[in-house]
């Protein structure tokens, strides 16, 4: 029986896995042919590689697929939605203001059923119309609601009618400009203009 | 391959659901037999192998774009693979009885012990004894093993997935070819 080399195992090891040096495979080779037991060794290692290699190759089931995205969770959906928020933040913002638009929009279009009327000074209401009796002045701008305004006297300032007619008198007297709205379409373009009017007299403010 | 699974990957970023299926057709046969290899049941290893593709589905968004997705999702499935041995070791003979022979599983194992090597042999198909011995090994010699000889990743590979420096994977498949070699010495 031969002295094995300490380090002999270490190098079978490197020559299976490929990353033997020169030098050692010299010492390794010199070796195997003169001590049968490490041949041996080495034989069997190399055998269990190739049985390990030998086994068949498995497929997962048909439906493996199929039942993987079933069981996606769900809430992932939320999660696809906020990274998409994030990804544009200027259509979520272009988003949020449309929603709150439309949202004070609607509901003021739905509650405005009611006769309403700016309140300001020296107006008189009567059956659903407002009037400006003659030789009083309104300071202010007047927004009529499903309602009539009738003007005699003077308004210095723009006059807004919704859902209403308006009836100007001889004497009658608006500085500003007189709007009458009665679809929803102009309502909502009214609405546009008041909102980016608003926000330009914000970014001026500003 | 890399290539077509990374722009299926961005689309999933983009919300789209169903290009995770693509993925999914890519990898499961090499993800169900990782599996089915470490746990030697089939059961399980849907389970597990399931388990691994929505996780990496519910992380995705932690993928790093620029690595190989393949050695990520190795390393999610290696894991709990890991994790479920880990498990089912305090009720292994319990475990076993209760399940019943369900061909290669524990019960079958604590029976095939008081047997000679020959009536082993005689009793089992080659395949079966090899993974039989594969189940045998220590979890961390077993993946190694696995990894290398079975989904025949390269040493680097193995050392990402495994998260080890590639020394240490060389030690662990040398033993666990050591171990190997003593068991199957005698087919």
């Amino acid at each position: 029986m031969n002295q094995c080399p300490v380090d002999i195992k270490e190098y079978m090891h490197e020559y299976l896995d490929g990353e033997i040096s020169p030098e050692h495979e010299q010492i390794l080779q010199d070796h195997l042919a003169i001590c049968s037991d490490c041949k041996q060794d080495l034989h069997e290692l190399e055998k269990t590689i190739a049985l390990v290699q030998s086994m068949s190759h498995i497929k997962a089931s048909d439906d493996f697929t199929l039942k993987v995205m079933q069981n996606l969770p769900r809430e992932k959906k939320r999660v696809g939605i906020k990274r998409w928020f994030s990804h544009h933040p200027f259509l979520t913002a272009a988003a949020i203001f449309l929603i709150l638009m439309s949202g004070s929009l609607f509901s003021s279009w739905g509650d405005a059923e009611q006769f309403s009327v700016t309140k300001v000074p020296n107006i008189v209401v009567e059956n659903n119309t407002a009037i400006v009796p003659e030789g009083e002045t309104v300071e202010g701008d007047i927004v009529v609601r499903n309602g009539d305004i009738r003007i005699e006297g003077k308004v210095d300032g723009n006059v807004t009618v919704v859902n209403g007619d308006k009836y100007l008198a001889s004497a009658g007297e608006v500085t500003g400009k007189v709007e009458e709205i009665n679809e929803i379409f102009s309502w909502l373009w009214y609405q546009i203009k008041n909102g980016v009017n608003s926000f330009i007299n914000l970014l001026a403010g500003s | 391959m890399e290539e077509f699974v990374k722009s299926r990957i961005k689309q999933v970023l983009k919300g789209d659901h169903n290009a995770f299926g693509e993925i999914v057709e890519v990898y499961k046969d090499r993800i169900y037999q990782l599996c089915y290899r470490m746990l030697g049941n089939a059961h399980e290893a849907e389970d597990t192998s399931q388990e691994a593709f929505i996780r990496a589905y519910v992380n995705i968004d932690r993928f790093n774009i620029n690595r190989k997705f393949s050695t990520w999702l190795y390393r999610i499935a290696t894991n709990l693979c890991i994790d479920r041995i880990r498990k089912k070791k305090p009720d292994y003979f319990l475990d076993a009885e209760v399940k019943g022979t369900d061909g290669l599983n524990l019960y079958s194992q604590v029976q095939s012990k008081e047997m000679t090597p020959d009536e082993k042999v005689a009793k089992m198909e080659l395949q079966e004894l090899i993974q039989m011995e594969i189940l045998n090994l220590p979890e961390k010699y077993r993946s190694a093993i696995v990894l290398k000889y079975i989904e025949e990743l390269s040493l680097k590979e193995i050392s990402e997935v495994l998260d080890l420096p590639i020394g240490t994977v060389k030690t662990r498949i040398h033993r666990g070819r050591e171990v190997l070699r003593k068991q199957l010495r005698n087919i």
